[in-house]
Order: structure tokens, then C-alpha cells, then sequence
């Protein structure tokens, strides 16, 4: 717990120089990033990562020396040109985009490690770190670097607002862009060049094969909880940040173990909880609504099944055993206990040593079933034209769905009938 | 048969366009009055969706031109507006309705600039006039495809053109859309405005529109519908007596043979 305190407080100078260093390598990835999934080239980025390195190589071969300002730009053309690879292979040619993406990153990545094999066995003395870009060595940024990597997220995200709304829409409907005079392949090209400067800078913390987790994951943990652009791309910074932040931490920590890849652990885990357990979106929050109409539809199912005993007998409140109920309406007793159970919970079943009776809200909740099931039945004979055979199975369901205004337009709708198809009394 | 007008709204000449050197449409020569409703009717692979691209400057020209208002289509891009086919966006994509229908107004406000709050008053207006100002706030996903296509129709509202270009809006659309949009479009024209439609069911052609494109790669007609919609025009339209002209855009297209010299 010290610990963790001494690492939020900052107080280490090298703890400050590699949490903001984390943070500000793949702020500006998070967000491009969101554009690269929503216009469905989530793979593209893992292009222009691989790609990235042939570059870097080339920059230290012909200038020998690892100052950024020499190896970004290298890495920059070589990102860049291979994207303009994949869009010319995938229009001139008969092969589609995910072909594209797969021989030019090959080829790049291949030519990239040739390079870096070469210049390790070459001999020269500044070669080693090199690799780095390879794995991503976040926990050894140094401080004057930061400026730098400052400098291109505040560019890159600045640009990214400066152009937002003409972003957007060439995300959703790029031929509109175009009939209303945007220069959609410019604004393209600015947005490609944004993803490529954002991604040579983010390879620092991360590394070559790690970077497409990056650029997606952000967005995609983002799009289970909003269904706006701008709070997406504020979220995916958000999300970014947090596993920036634990990454760092947990080497921190563990001086033994990698900050990079523990960040695309933590923001990995981030998605993977969105999708399970997002509201409304998250494949949890279905489960549990398929359990909870599960359950409303056995209730109601036996409340429906002693008003109908009630019918029968001419005793709605009357007390019932068990087996009487199970041989109206055969159902498991492993689901009718605890229905039961619940049912005289919220008031509408009494039990009793001799069995089970409708109390009046019981008596009425069964009644209302008993109605909705018969006029959907007239429903469906009357305004469908269905035989009278043929209504009870979909009239089993729309029963335990029907809102009271629907309900209610229904009678309007059929002039208030007495009985339904089967000539049974709908009930009031 | 194909009449001409004096002093037209749009004019294409003898405009042919090729996908990989096949000509998809060929030679179309037209003009077309303003303050019409006019439909472009023809089969499948006709062509009519690349008409109206190519007018809106969407697609590349083999040869021709097209003149909008007598000018170029840069001249007057803001008279213009265009409504795509409504499968071929991404309904899931983080929107609402009402953001959809500001993209209308981004034409008028300018690159770079921010929508101000004239612009989303204009905007939820064009949502009232689709009858669709209950769901400004929804995402475009939670939408009906009906509802969708009132929204593309909005936003070309929005854009407060002259001259629209809408491509298949009654497709997949519930009846009383289809009312709705029908009865908006009429309003519009009787205001003097000039809206293309294609459109691929022939039982309402004649009901919806006062002046026809019969369209099979080549123009086969232009006119008002009482002249054009006839037994005989149609029957030249989707029978198969293009054999010949496909057989030479087969050619075209196996040879990679420039269609021009």
C-alpha cells in the first residue's frame, strides 16, 4: 500500500519520466485508433506497426546515430509507404484489402528484421537498443525523449479536433462527403498520416507486434458504453490512460516484469469486461434479461394456471395442492418450488399445509394473463384471418408481453368482445 | 424517344461511364425541366445509381460532361444535394439521429468551422418536417429502416438545395414512409425545387412521378411519364434486345480496350 501511495505521489523523478512517458506514447494512438475501427481498417495499423521498422533501420544505417529525430522519420516513410502499398495493391489489383495488409507487412516486417540482424553483427558500438522497437521499452524512456513524444500527441490530437466533424463524416458516409464538396482522399490522407505519426511514437512503449492492440482495444472497450463519437474518443483516452498508469505501476513494482505488455494485458481486460459486463450492450446484461423473462413467463404461467382451476371449479381463492396445479400446467419441480416460493413472496400466493390459493392481486394478476391470452387469440382470428386452431401457441407468448395500452387499443380495436375464438369467456 | 427542354436544370451530353473499361453507361444524352419529380426506372445493373453518382461528381467520367444550373458542378455544389442508398452506410455507427442530419449543414458552415446553434435549429426542423423529431436523440442503430431513410432524407433537407439526387429512397421502407417521403417530395417540386429519384418498382412509377428516365445502359427514354411510360418503351427497357451492346461492353471490358481513342 506504501508503495502504491509513493508511486500515484510521483515523488520518484524515474517513476514520473515513465508514467507520463506511457501515457503520452499512446494518447495520441487511442484516439486515431477510434477512427481506424470505426471505419473497419482496425488491421491497417498492424501494417504500418510492422512496417515501421525497416524504416528505423534504414535511418540508423545511413545516419548512425539513435537521435528520435532521425529514426521517427525513417520509421514515418516506411509506415506511411506501406499503407499507400496496401490501398494501390488492393485497387489495382485482383486482390481484397486483408491480402493487402498480409503480404505487405510480411515483407516489410521481414526486410526490417534483415536489417536489424545486419546492423547488430556489423559491430558498430551505438547499435545496441535498437531492438527495443521491437518489444517497446517504456520503462526506460528518458526524460528529454518526453518533450518530444509530448509534442506529437498534442499535434496529433489537435489536428484530430481541428478536423472532427469532416472525421466523422467521412467515418460514416464518405460518397456524402464527396457530393458535398469535401476532399474526402485529403482528409483521408490526413487521417492516415495522423495514424502513422501516432503509431511510430506509441512502438516506444510497446513494441512492433503489440501496437495494433493499441490503437483498437481503446475503442473498442469505449463503444460498449456510449453511442457518441466525442465521448467514445474521451473514453478511449480515459481507458488508455488507466492502463498506462497500472502498466507502469506494475513494473514499477516488478521491476522483473515489461511494462508494454501489461499494459495491452490491463487494456485488454478493460474491453473484455465491456463486453460482459457493459450495460445494455454487455453480453451479461442479456443473459440476465433472457433469465429474467424466463422466469416472468413461469410466474405468470402459474398464476394464469390457477385462474383457469378457479374457472373450472368456480372457486377462484380456493386452496389447491401441488399436484393439481402440475397436472393443469406439467412443469419440473425443480422450476416450480422456487417460482411458488417467490410468488408468495410478492403477494400473490398464499400456502398453506393443504397447498396453494390466489390471493386477490394473485387472483387478478392470473385474470389479466387469462384476457390477454384470449383477445390476442381474437386477434389474431379476426384481423389475421387465422383458424381458430392455430392462435393458442403465439397467443402462450404475447400474453406475458403485452403492455396495458396495448391492451387496451386491443378491446378498442376488436369492439370489447365477450369470449374468444374457442368460445371461452374473456374475462374483465 | 427523348425530349429536350429549352433552358434545362440539369444536362448531361453524351456521357459514357466505364467500371474497368465496361461501360456501364453509354452515350446518355438528356436534359431535364426544372421543378419536376423525375424517376430513373430501368433493371437491375442499368446504371441508375452511377447516373446519379457521376452528376454529383462521385465517379469518373469515360467522356462528357454534365452541367448543373447551366455551370459546373463546383459553381453550384450548394444547390445540389444527394441522398446515398441507406445499406450502404454503417447504421451501428456512434451517432444520433440528430448528428446525422447537422452533417447537412456541414456544406453551408465550411471545413473547419464549428455548427452553431442556427445550424441544429435547421437541423430539428428538417427532423420535424419528416415527421422524426421524437428520435433526434437516437441512435441511428435503434432505428427502423424506415425511420433511417426519413433521417438521409432530413439531412438533405438540411442542406436546403435546389436540385436533389436520391437514390432508391423508398427501398426497404414501411408504407407510410413511403407516403410521407412521397407527399414531401411533391410539396417540394410544387415550391419549384427538382428532385431525381431512382426508383425500381414500375406499379408506382407513373403515380409518383411527372417526368421519366427509362435507363438500360443506354438512355432509352426521357420525357414526361403520360409519353414515356408506354407498354412499348418498358418493354425496350427490360427486354433483352441489348445483346449486342453488352456483348461489345463484354469485349471492352476482356480486352482492357479504351472506349475512346
Amino acid at each position: 500500500m506504501k508503495e502504491l501511495i509513493r508511486f500515484l505521489l510521483l515523488e520518484d523523478p524515474n517513476v514520473r519520466t515513465v508514467v507520463f512517458g506511457t501515457i503520452l506514447l499512446n494518447l495520441s494512438a487511442s484516439v486515431v485508433g477510434s477512427f481506424a475501427f470505426l471505419q473497419k481498417k482496425s488491421l491497417s495499423g498492424d501494417a504500418v506497426a510492422h512496417s515501421i521498422l525497416p524504416g528505423i533501420c534504414m535511418a540508423f544505417i545511413f545516419f548512425q546515430t539513435k537521435s528520435l529525430w532521425v529514426l521517427l522519420p525513417g520509421a514515418f516513410v516506411t509506415g506511411w509507404l506501406s499503407l499507400y502499398l496496401v490501398d494501390l495493391i488492393s485497387r489495382h489489383s485482383k486482390l481484397k484489402q486483408d491480402t493487402a495488409i498480409a503480404v505487405v507487412l510480411s515483407v516489410f516486417f521481414a526486410v526490417g528484421i534483415i536489417l536489424l540482424t545486419y546492423i547488430q553483427h556489423s559491430g558498430s558500438g551505438a547499435q545496441s537498443g535498437l531492438d527495443s522497437f521491437l518489444f517497446g521499452k517504456a520503462a526506460a524512456l528518458l526524460e528529454k525523449d518526453l518533450i518530444t513524444y509530448a509534442i506529437i500527441s498534442l499535434l496529433v490530437i489537435g489536428v484530430t479536433v481541428f478536423f472532427f466533424k469532416e472525421f466523422m463524416l467521412i467515418s460514416f458516409d464518405a460518397t456524402y462527403a464527396g457530393s458535398i464538396g469535401l476532399p474526402v482522399r485529403g482528409l483521408q490522407l490526413v487521417l492516415t498520416t495522423l495514424t502513422v505519426i501516432a503509431i511510430v511514437t506509441g512502438i516506444q512503449s510497446v513494441g512492433v507486434v503489440l501496437m495494433s492492440a493499441m490503437l483498437i482495444t481503446p475503442a473498442v472497450a469505449a463503444r460498449y458504453w456510449t453511442d457518441d463519437l466525442k465521448q467514445l474518443l474521451i473514453l478511449a483516452v480515459f481507458f488508455n490512460t488507466i492502463a498506462a498508469i497500472m502498466g507502469a505501476y506494475i513494473s514499477y513494482r516488478y521491476p522483473s516484469m515489461p511494462t508494454g505488455p501489461w499494459i495491452v494485458v490491463v487494456i485488454s481486460l478493460f474491453a473484455f469486461a465491456s463486453i460482459l459486463f457493459a450495460p445494455k450492450k454487455g453480453l451479461v446484461y442479456s443473459m440476465y434479461r433472457v433469465f429474467k423473462h424466463k422466469s416472468l413467463i413461469l410466474k405468470e404461467n402459474i398464476l394464469k394456471a390457477l385462474y383457469q382451476l378457479g374457472e373450472q371449479d368456480n372457486g377462484f381463492r380456493d386452496t389447491r395442492a401441488l399436484n393439481k396445479l402440475l397436472a393443469k400446467r406439467n412443469l419440473p419441480l425443480w422450476q416450480v418450488y422456487p417460482a411458488l416460493y417467490r410468488l408468495m413472496f410478492e403477494g400473490y400466493l398464499q400456502h398453506t399445509s393443504k397447498g396453494w390459493a390466489l390471493t386477490s392481486e394473485g387472483m387478478e394478476r392470473g385474470k389479466r394473463i387469462v384476457r390477454l391470452h384470449r383477445l390476442w387469440e381474437m386477434y389474431l382470428s379476426k384481423n389475421l384471418l387465422l383458424a381458430s386452431d392455430h392462435v393458442h401457441d403465439d397467443a402462450e407468448t404475447i400474453e406475458h408481453i403485452l403492455t396495458p395500452e396495448l391492451e387496451s387499443r386491443l378491446e378498442k380495436s376488436l369492439n370489447f368482445p365477450e369470449v374468444d375464438p374457442h368460445s371461452s369467456k374473456i374475462p374483465r | 424517344m427523348i425530349e429536350h427542354v429549352a433552358d434545362p436544370i440539369l444536362e448531361i451530353h453524351d456521357l459514357t461511364v466505364s467500371y474497368s473499361k465496361r461501360p456501364v453507361l453509354w452515350n446518355i444524352d438528356l436534359t431535364l425541366p426544372q421543378g419536376v419529380l423525375a424517376g430513373i426506372i430501368g433493371p437491375n445493373g442499368a446504371g441508375k445509381s452511377t447516373l446519379i453518382k457521376t452528376a454529383m461528381g462521385l465517379i469518373p467520367k469515360a467522356s462528357g460532361y454534365v452541367k448543373l444550373f447551366n455551370k459546373d458542378l463546383e459553381e453550384v455544389r450548394k444547390k445540389v444535394s444527394y441522398v446515398p442508398q441507406r445499406e450502404s452506410v454503417d447504421w451501428d455507427f456512434p451517432a444520433s439521429a440528430l448528428d446525422v442530419v447537422l452533417m447537412g449543414r456541414y456544406g453551408h458552415v465550411g471545413i473547419f468551422k464549428s455548427l452553431r446553434q442556427a445550424d441544429k435549429e435547421v437541423a430539428l426542423d428538417c427532423l420535424r418536417k419528416v415527421g422524426m423529431e421524437a428520435f433526434a436523440d437516437r441512435q441511428i442503430s435503434q432505428l427502423s429502416g424506415g425511420q433511417q431513410q426519413r433521417v438521409f432524407l432530413a439531412r438533405a433537407l438540411a442542406q436546403d438545395a435546389d436540385l436533389y439526387f436520391m437514390d432508391e429512397p423508398f427501398a426497404g421502407v414501411d408504407a407510410s414512409t413511403e407516403k410521407t417521403i412521397i407527399a414531401l417530395l411533391k410539396e417540394m417540386t410544387a415550391k419549384g425545387k427538382t428532385i431525381i429519384v431512382v426508383h425500381h418498382d414500375l406499379n408506382s412509377a407513373d403515380e409518383y412521378f411527372d417526368w421519366i428516365l427509362l435507363l438500360n445502359t443506354r438512355l432509352v427514354a426521357s420525357g414526361p411519364t403520360e409519353k414515356v411510360f408506354t407498354k412499348e418503351l418498358l418493354q425496350k427497357t427490360y427486354g433483352g434486345k441489348l445483346n449486342i451492346l453488352s456483348s461489345v461492353g463484354d469485349l471492352l471490358h476482356n480486352e482492357q480496350f479504351p472506349n475512346r481513342e
